[in-house]
């Protein structure tokens, strides 16, 4: 037995091997690198071509932006005029016309927030109290009646409006409502326990659909006479406790996925079931499970649009509305995918946002 | 055995009692795993409590600030009898220390957060104060530096060094360590036994579950074998270690000593 000979200076030169490809080298490991794959990429070219330059002249070269509808019947290419020509329509639906800055100045204080809010930089007091005095500015805004601003009935309201109310408004309640929920159905008080999981399976065994038509026909039938709770109320109602109800299993997982460690350390230092779980656990918990809690908010939004079932007129149902109109029919393509990318800007800004979050939370993990 | 140690120990032996563990029974389902245990800890005292996996030591420890239920007998911490009742539960725990196996730090908060987080909200110490305190007992298990960082970047043994250091930080008049040097490497076994003999020497009433022979040598003045939920065996580490009584003791020493 003997020391081992090392010969450190070699070592020291020695350094990771360079793996270096170009275009063909990549496609031929990656694209062509067996004849079904091969075939796979020669049919999927062939496609590309059939579908992607004929979708660019239509949507691009031969379409129209800004011309009459008569104009747009004669063309080959995409009339999206019938977007420019009714977007105050699609946006704020029956808001009354010469009011329509009103719901448009509210939308802008809550992109601001948004956007702020995006950036954990800005987190702080004053960011709070900022968000507090936007929700009552927008709410003067869209509602009026003070301030000599004109009173608007909350029926008129519409298009994309109604929509980031119900939404904001949902998903901002229903989080909080499902880790509540969640908590409940994991607490050792059989009351509590019971009333949750009851709270839990009924709310996720029926569709939203139901619920936002009980909200909307059965619910007033049991209010005494006279008695009347605003409809679109009813209808965030519905939605709020239906996402809640999901928000709840998702954070349930994340509770369940907590070592028993972690709440042990927190009893031996005397931390009390409320401080142990708003300090210790849901903080961990919480972080485990955004991007499950990510798709349920997301799928939440979308489902926003449902509530054209009850004849309130969301950005979809405006949309809709337009195309109903003789002049414009038939321009269904172009409404849609303008809709659609809407829909898709608020859903990948959550996406981001909930990636970003994430990576600020990542603190468990080596570095 | 040193001659201050051997005078310390006839001095604890009249010191007040400060846990008192009576005819103490517990239960998982059917499965019967603490059978009439007697204990009584006097203040200063260093107790190392050894046996096989399964014999309930973890358990019995864990009994001492009712992380466990347990169904019959009495526990009495500094005074206050362990019930149901909460407040007395919570008032046991900010008085007495527990370090575990796997350390069990907070991983969403930094070193320095983990420590401020008992003293704040359970003992309402002021922010600037608690860390100050933080920081006291950080230097004193040596790794100071490291204040800012989140657990996750830390080694075994400096994460069980952040350990005690947190327990400290709640001031506790009792520490109860559970297997503290299990999880960790081989290398990293001494600094952590180090800075329980620093604590010993400062007079702190320690209960520690541990296979750490030498250890119990230094700092305990009664060493436990537990076996199938009993107390088998009590002795000074001297007798203990060199003249066991009981032949499930001397089948447990042969067995740890290889």
């Amino acid at each position: 037995m003997a020391q081992i000979e090392i010969d450190r200076d070699y070592i020291a030169t020695l350094k990771p091997p360079v793996i270096k490809r170009g275009v063909v080298g990549w496609m031929k490991d990656n694209l062509f690198n067996s004849v079904f794959n091969s075939l796979l990429t020669i049919a999927t070219i062939l496609l590309l071509i059939k579908v992607v330059p004929p979708f660019f002249q239509w949507a691009f070269i031969d379409s129209n932006w800004f011309s009459g509808s008569d104009v747009c019947r004669d063309s080959e290419g995409a009339c999206w005029s019938v977007i420019t020509k009714n977007i105050r329509f699609i946006i704020f639906g029956f808001y009354p016309y010469e009011l329509h800055w009103r719901p448009f100045s509210a939308m802008m204080i809550l992109f601001a927030l948004l956007f702020l809010s995006n950036d954990s930089k800005y987190w702080s007091k004053s960011l709070g109290y900022g968000w507090l005095a936007g929700l009552v500015v927008m709410g003067i805004l869209m509602k009026g009646g003070i301030l000599g601003l004109e009173s608007v009935d909350t029926m008129k309201w519409g298009g994309l409006p109604l929509t980031l109310l119900l939404s904001v408004f949902g998903l901002t309640a229903a989080y909080p409502l499902g880790v509540v929920l969640a908590l409940g159905r994991d607490s050792r008080m059989p009351g509590i326990k019971y009333l949750c999981i009851t709270y839990i399976e009924l709310i996720r065994g029926v569709p939203l659909i139901s619920l936002l038509f009980m909200s909307s026909i059965i619910f007033p039938l049991f209010l005494p006479e006279g008695l009347t709770i605003n409809k679109i109320l009813r209808a965030q109602a519905a939605i709020i406790f239906f996402t809640a109800a999901y928000i709840a299993e998702v954070v349930r997982g994340g509770l369940q996925g907590m070592p028993r460690g972690q709440y042990d350390a927190a009893d031996s230092l005397g931390l009390n079931t409320f401080q142990t779980m708003r300090l210790v656990i849901l903080p961990q918990a919480l972080k485990i499970v955004i991007p499950p809690t990510l798709s349920v908010l997301v799928s939440a939004f979308k489902d926003t649009s449902l509530v054209v079932i009850i004849a309130l007129f969301d950005l979809l149902k405006t949309s809709q509305t337009v195309l109903s109109n003789p002049k414009w029919m038939g321009f269904s393509p172009e409404m849609y995918i303008f809709v659609a990318l809407l829909y898709f800007l608020g859903c990948f800004s959550m996406s981001n946002f909930s990636r970003k979050l994430e990576r600020q939370l990542d603190t468990d993990k080596r570095t | 055995m040193n001659a201050t140690k051997q005078h310390n120990d006839s001095d604890i032996q009249n010191n007040k009692a400060i846990i008192e563990i009576s005819d103490l029974n517990k239960w998982y389902g059917d499965f019967h795993v603490l059978k009439e245990i007697n204990l009584t800890v006097r203040q200063q005292e260093k107790i190392v409590i050894c046996g096989p996996s399964g014999s309930g030591k973890s358990t019995l420890i864990r009994c001492i600030n009712r992380l466990e239920e347990f169904q019959m007998g009495k526990i009495v911490v500094d005074g206050i009898e362990l019930t149901n009742n909460l407040k007395n539960i919570e008032k046991v725990r900010t008085e007495v220390g527990m370090v575990f196996q796997h350390f069990n730090l907070f991983p969403h908060l930094s070193i320095l957060d983990n420590l401020t987080l008992g003293p704040i909200w359970v003992r309402k110490v002021p922010k600037k104060e608690a860390e100050e305190t933080a920081m006291f007992y950080l230097e004193k298990v040596r790794i100071a530096e490291q204040a800012l960082k989140f657990t996750g970047q830390l080694s075994g043994g400096q994460q069980q060094r952040v350990a005690i250091a947190r327990s400290l930080c709640m001031k506790p008049k009792v520490m109860l360590f559970d297997e503290p040097t299990s999880a960790l490497d081989p290398e990293m076994i001494k600094e952590v036994l180090d800075v329980m003999v620093q604590l010993s020497e400062e007079g702190m009433t320690m209960i520690v579950v541990s296979h750490e022979m030498g250890f119990a040598r230094t700092v305990a003045q009664r060493v436990m074998l537990m076996d199938e939920g009993m107390i088998i065996e009590e002795n000074n580490p001297e007798d203990f270690f060199t003249n066991p009584q009981s032949e499930r003791t001397k089948f447990f020493l042969d067995q740890i000593l290889h």
